[in-house]
């Protein structure tokens, strides 16, 4: 999430230079994250007693690689009849802080299934504030009336702003706001990792 | 790109390719919310959109209404159907009245060319030009784009005719600037009373042609526009009678057999039935004259999301 910078650093006199987060630590390497996803997998299947009437919806753009890589393992385990319906949100549309910063363009939702009577397992990255948590239920409410939503994400950081939690977490990682989490992808990063990093532009 | 570098949407002649992507991909995303079972998103709630129609209108009037109802903004429709108002200094303090309401997009129509400039000049609030006299009308130009590419997968290197009344057609003028800029090529086709060879002198050096004969547009055409004959034109003597530019012009479905298979047929609306498009055309299965429709809801909400969205970075 962007936030405003003071004041003083958006001035005419000093121009801050565009640097890069630098790395801290990486807290997870691709084999605990391969780990980490095959045991939520097994959480989410025991936690619901199975694949009936189950649906993986992915926030955009992480959550919705993580809700495939979930929805592939889940199927390994149970072998359903049925192909385990994957869809994605992405919900800029519902962002609470449209007053405060330029609105930015958004990508298609993906949702080609009904969600009416279904349990909708969300799936993100990192969950941090919790609002996009909190757009994602609004958003998941234009599609119908789940059964349940439940929440999974790959990183839990803490520092709520909202009452939300995650019902499957990867892995618990106490931060500072200073600091940030990315969880790197082979789909979209090129490798699998999670990392702390600190200072550089604030990615979204 | 990210965001729209602009204030206004006034026109397609000043639009870059890269601007009119993103409104493309924009809309794209728009068209998704309106296949779900609620057709609202918020991201605009809390705004005000005025549409300030001083021509009749029922189809843009009612599809940016939509638009702006559909992104959750507070739409107001105010047509002023008084031609004999002095527009000049009317529209201006009309406009300074609604600025003074907080409005974030206006919305206009009018028979008046660069109007829609004029107030976007004076006024913070961001204008969306929805046609204005014979200059243009820019979301009709963009939606025109949005169906083509959505058919057709890309609109680089498209044949596309554009029959009729070109020299009076704001949509026209608003087609020809986006289909140039994605890189398609354009006929335009009409009685050299409607559509003069002069008209290639606006676009030089641009591949454009101007024919008179409707076979020779076709042949090998993509898709087809076919615009709408203002029968006031026969009043002015353009041309001699309905029969005739019928006889000549009339899209049917022997002459659509003349472009390429499955071209894709348009028209911007309202349709004269029997004048310049055959029913059978109109609603067979090359016709894309309702997707067009649908597709502009989703063109519009794309523009003023885009539009109102830059408010935030003023602020």
């Amino acid at each position: 999430m962007e936030r405003k910078r003071p004041l003083g650093e958006t001035s005419l006199f000093f121009v801050p230079a565009m640097t890069e987060a630098r790395l801290k630590a990486v807290i997870l390497e691709a084999q605990d994250l391969d780990r980490a996803l095959t045991r939520m997998a097994h959480e989410i299947l025991e936690r619901n007693r199975g694949v009936d009437g189950l649906a993986l919806v992915g926030i955009k753009t992480r959550g919705e690689v993580l809700a495939r890589r979930l929805a592939a393992r889940i199927v390994k385990i149970e072998k359903p009849a049925q192909p385990l319906d994957v869809g994605s949100l992405d919900v800029t549309f519902y962002r609470d802080d449209s007053s405060e910063r330029p609105l930015r363009p958004a990508a298609a939702s993906e949702l080609s299934f009904s969600v009416e009577k279904r349990t909708v397992v969300l799936v993100d990255d990192v969950l941090y504030t919790g609002r996009t948590v909190r757009a994602a239920l609004t958003a998941l409410l234009d599609y119908g009336r789940a059964a349940r939503v439940q929440l999974a994400v790959m990183v839990d950081r803490g520092l709520r702003e909202l009452p939300i939690r995650a019902d499957f977490v990867g892995k618990n990682v106490p931060t500072s706001v200073r600091e940030k989490v990315r969880v790197f992808l082979a789909e979209t990063d090129g490798e699998d990792k999670i990392a702390i990093l600190e200072g550089g532009e604030e990615h979204a | 790109m990210k965001r729209l570098s602009r204030k206004d949407l006034l026109d397609l002649e000043s639009v870059g390719a890269d601007e009119i992507r993103l409104i493309l991909d924009q809309a794209a995303a728009f068209r998704e919310v309106a296949l779900r079972p609620v057709k609202k998103v918020p991201a605009l709630r809390g705004r005000t959109v005025i549409n300030l129609f001083f021509e009749p209108s029922t189809r843009t009037a009612t599809s940016f209404h939509l638009a702006a109802q559909r992104l959750s903004a507070d739409v107001l429709d105010i047509k002023v159907m008084d031609s004999s108002v002095k527009k000049g200094e009317t529209l201006l303090d009309t406009v300074a009245a609604f600025e003074a309401m907080d409005l974030s997009v206006l919305i206009m129509r009018t028979a008046h060319a660069g109007s829609p400039a004029l107030v976007a000049g004076r006024s913070k609030a961001s204008i969306v030009n929805a046609g204005d006299g014979m200059h243009e009308h820019p979301t009709q130009g963009l939606l025109d784009l949005f169906t083509l590419q959505r058919h057709f997968g890309r609109l680089d290197g498209l044949n596309v005719a554009v029959v009729g009344d070109v020299l009076h057609s704001r949509v026209a003028r608003s087609d020809v600037w986006g289909l140039l800029k994605m890189g398609a090529s354009v006929r335009l086709c009409g009685p050299s009373t409607l559509c003069p060879q002069a008209l290639k002198s606006v676009w030089p050096g641009a591949p454009v042609t101007v024919t008179h004969d409707l076979r020779e547009a076709l042949e090998g055409a993509d898709a087809v526009q076919v615009l709408r004959i203002q029968l006031e034109r026969l009043q002015r003597f353009l041309f001699p009678s309905t029969r005739e530019y019928s006889r000549h012009y009339a899209l049917t479905s022997e002459r659509l057999a003349l472009a390429k298979p499955g071209c894709l047929v348009m028209h911007p609306g309202p349709m004269n039935r029997g004048l310049e498009i055959s029913s059978g055309v109109a609603d067979g299965p090359q016709s894309a004259i309702s997707t067009q429709i649908a597709n502009g809801v989703a063109v519009r909400m794309a523009v003023l999301y885009l539009l109102a969205g830059n408010d935030a970075e003023a602020a």
